[in-house]
């Protein structure tokens, strides 16, 4: 799974009949120390109602396939969970709700 | 497999249904001496890994190759703890 910050959602209203009425967001990987996005973006299919801005994790590959949401579709990426802290060497790096 | 030390911990709230109560570690890639690359990436913990260790994670679909993860989203999954790494008849890494 790879940290990724959702920068922006994705519409195509001319796609495989398969997919229709998923939601797909734009996301880019990010450092999970620095928080600083990689400049390397994914479109990848929304599972858990992820908002813009908020930090996530995605699983790619024959993995994404296997959420409600993607099941049986042809998806490769699949955001999977939001981030609430990220926690390195005893020490947050990131916290969602400050008062947690 | 590939090798990496484990970082830190990623905790989250709203996850897929089928995660609830995963343990997620935010784990750093080494060489086989133990040198961090500063490349990230989250795999899920089965085995109970402790900060600092250096851990074999499987990733892609073979990740769901355990009684735990069967058709559960996972491409990153850790499933060894390192004792040592032998090299070339010298010792590369011990715990």
């Amino acid at each position: 799974m790879i940290l990724a910050r959702v920068v922006g959602t994705v519409v195509s209203s001319h796609k495989s009949p398969k997919i229709e009425g998923i939601r797909f967001l734009l996301v880019e990987k990010i450092d999970p120390v620095t928080l600083i996005g990689k400049n390397d973006f994914v479109v990848s299919m929304d599972s858990v109602g992820a908002g813009i801005g908020e930090i996530v994790f995605y699983v790619s590959g024959s993995s994404a396939r296997m959420t409600g949401v993607t099941e049986g579709k042809p998806s490769d990426s699949a955001i999977i969970a939001i981030v609430d802290n990220i926690e390195k060497d005893g020490e947050f790096t990131y916290r969602k709700n400050k008062l947690l | 497999m590939i090798l990496g030390k484990v970082a830190g911990t990623i905790v989250s709230s709203t996850i897929n249904d089928g995660m609830a109560g995963s343990r997620y570690l935010l784990v750093d890639k080494t060489d086989q001496y133990g040198t961090q690359k500063g490349d990230y990436i989250v795999a899920l913990d089965i085995i109970g890994a402790a900060k600092g260790e250096l851990v074999m994670v499987t990733e892609g679909s073979p990740a769901r190759e355990t009684l735990l993860t069967v058709n559960k989203p996972v491409d990153a999954l850790v499933v060894g703890i390192i004792d040592m790494i032998d090299e070339n008849d010298t010792v590369a890494y011990r715990k």
